[in-house]
């Protein structure tokens, strides 16, 4: 299982950990990602090619477009889609391993700078939104735990319905409450700090309601576990059981969550890019969706993928660092 | 800070009011959803162009849209069409995660291998990628959004299920069956089975909500149901139009969106616990 992308605690057996295991480790490792970016390029490859219709005319905007048939040839034989499949995928797995994601159908333009015009608005928001709920759920759950079955009741119940709301509800109502009546914020995103306020608590706040139950659940068990008695008997007081014993345990699920947190910002950020009418990453798939763009739409897959492999990868990294149990179990 | 000590901390875990909250508002869904024309009376595709968006109002509760249509009408003979599709999508989630899990649990060791990185590779397409990928290939529409929403959930609920039917079956009871001399197939009907369905009842539980979010998203940036159905995903991609000066018609489809998914969620909750602790 070491090479495993899942923290599969079921299956694990421990072991001792050498120095050989640990490159063994990171080997395989660097194999399972290297593996799961290829399948993912593959898969996504031969699905868009499900698509219906003759791809040279998408590239001429659409069936609608009545492009003649010298144009279209020049399509095909422009984007090599005159070739036999396979070597469309060979020629297409080559030139991603130099990194050229070919180019846009609508925009016109290489995918590699459209990604990297819309990637770092996107990174920027989905980090502070991480951060944002990271300190929202982190402050429910220590609050709802210190304050006694009625704080416990409410922060649970705050918890589950900031989880259920839909990104594009929140942030029409955050619109309506913070622009159009008190006029305090932008309803669109502006260059600056006070553009982003909106759009950060979108998507922080649902994601904050996830991570919250998750952190309370483990922090009241850490606060019933042995190990919590024990510092007790040792005459260490509240504070010091909270802050140095128990809290340590509620980042354990919370780091677990991160790689699924990180897909829940990508989704959501289509969504606020598009409310918020902001440039991104997440809008630019959505138009890419809808005007059926397929080499954009294949870039921004795959660039997500890598995301969410790499966060992944660092997940169980620091996963090691804040659960010593787990390096020795794993390696 | 007596709040520290165990019994307290224990004792603090069931929030009794809201459960009841949550099974009320769940039977006054099912009740919209069941027999709407009690709830509302009135036709959610009546139009009345005089009417046009009219702001909440004792007449007009939720107010009115751009054709002068009853809001609230609207809303509660869309429970129905809403809910199913949420129930498809988990469905439809839950089936093929019963599938994947089962075989990578009780599988041969290849199967388990191949299915973990089967599951791996599905995983990389996070969240709502997976259904925009789905809805790049097989266009727009209330039939495609729903499967896309069940095929993106389909991964999490295999991982977890695989992890359910790992653990029961290294478990005592079945190690005796084994010793009994009860076949494969007896187990798995037999044992392993009840045994799953247990997580499996609470993760439709929590699903259900969840996939009527994702799937009102969906409906929201105009990839699933299509205006003038009464459905909550399709009234609020009709009201996006509306937004800056006629919230109401979105506002409140959205709120329901909200209602049933934190009601399901709390039940989903209530119910993981006291599976837990009996």
């Amino acid at each position: 299982m070491a090479g495993s992308l899942t923290v599969d605690l079921v299956a694990a057996a421990p072991t001792a950990p050498t120095r050989g295991r640990l490159a063994r480790w990171a080997l395989l490792r660097l194999g399972g990602i290297v593996f799961v970016l290829w399948a993912v390029a593959t898969v996504t490859f031969f699905a868009l090619r499900l698509i219906p219709g003759d791809p040279a005319e998408a590239v001429l905007g659409g069936p609608g477009s009545q492009a003649s048939a010298e144009a279209l040839a020049q399509a095909r034989a422009d984007y090599g889609l005159d070739r036999p499949l396979i070597e469309q995928y060979g020629l297409y797995l080559a030139r991603l391993a130099t990194g050229d994601l070919g180019s846009s159908y609508a925009l016109r333009e290489p995918v590699a700078s459209v990604i990297s015009t819309n990637l770092g608005p996107t990174l920027l928001l989905a980090v502070l939104s991480l951060v944002v709920a990271l300190a929202i759920a982190l402050g429910l759950a220590v609050w709802s735990t210190r304050g006694g079955r009625i704080a416990v009741g409410i922060g649970s119940v705050l918890e589950i319905v900031a989880a259920a709301v839909p990104h594009f509800w929140l942030g029409i109502s955050l619109i309506l409450l913070f622009s159009t009546l008190l006029g305090w914020l932008p309803p669109v995103s502006v260059p600056g700090p006070l553009g982003l306020v909106l759009p950060v608590l979108t998507l922080a706040i649902p994601l904050a309601g996830f991570l919250g139950q998750v952190m309370r659940e483990a922090l009241l068990d850490a606060l019933d576990s042995p190990f919590v008695l024990s510092a007790r008997a040792r005459g260490e007081g509240d504070s010091g059981v909270f802050w140095r014993h128990a809290l340590r345990h509620a980042a354990i699920p919370a780091i677990g969550l991160t790689g699924w947190a990180f897909g829940s910002l990508i989704s959501g950020a289509v969504v606020v890019e598009t409310i918020f009418a902001r440039q991104g990453l997440g809008r630019s798939l959505l138009s890419a969706v809808q005007s059926r763009d397929v080499p954009l739409v294949l870039g921004v897959v795959l660039v997500v993928a890598l995301g969410y492999i790499l966060v992944t990868t660092l997940t169980d990294l620091a996963d090691r660092l804040v659960d010593p149990r787990l390096a020795k179990a794993h390696l | 800070m007596t709040a520290l000590s165990p019994a307290r901390t224990r004792a603090a875990r069931r929030p009794r009011a809201v459960e009841v909250g949550a099974v009320v508002v769940i039977a006054f869904l099912a009740l919209s959803a069941l027999l709407p024309g009690l709830v509302a009376p009135g036709d959610p595709l009546a139009i009345a162009p005089v009417d046009a968006f009219q702001a909440p109002s004792p007449s007009h509760l939720f107010g009115t849209d751009e054709s002068g249509r009853d809001i609230f009408t609207r809303v509660v003979h869309g429970t129905g069409a809403s809910l199913l599709i949420g129930i498809a999508a988990t469905a439809i989630g839950l089936g093929l995660a019963l599938v994947f899990g089962l075989l990578a649990g009780f599988g041969p060791r290849w199967l388990d291998f191949g299915t973990t990185r089967l599951l791996e590779v599905l995983f990389a397409f996070p969240g709502l990628l997976f259904a925009l990928l789905f809805i790049v290939v097989y266009g727009p529409g209330v039939v495609t959004s729903t499967i896309a929403v069940g095929l993106s959930t389909a991964p999490g609920y295999a991982r977890i299920i695989r992890s359910r039917v790992i653990q029961v079956r290294t478990s005592p009871y079945i190690e005796a069956a084994v010793v009994l001399g009860r076949g494969r197939t007896l187990r798995i009907v037999r044992h392993v089975l009840p045994n799953v369905a247990g997580a499996l009842f609470v993760l439709a539980t929590l699903g259900v909500g969840q996939s009527i979010v994702w799937a009102s998203s969906l409906s929201y940036l105009g990839l699933g149901a299509v205006p003038p159905a009464a459905e909550w995903g399709a009234m609020l991609s009709a009201g996006r139009t509306y937004i800056s000066s006629f919230w109401w018609m979105t506002f409140f489809p959205g709120l329901f969106i909200v209602l049933s998914a934190a009601a399901t969620t709390l039940l989903g909750r209530a119910l993981q616990q006291r599976g837990r602790e009996s």
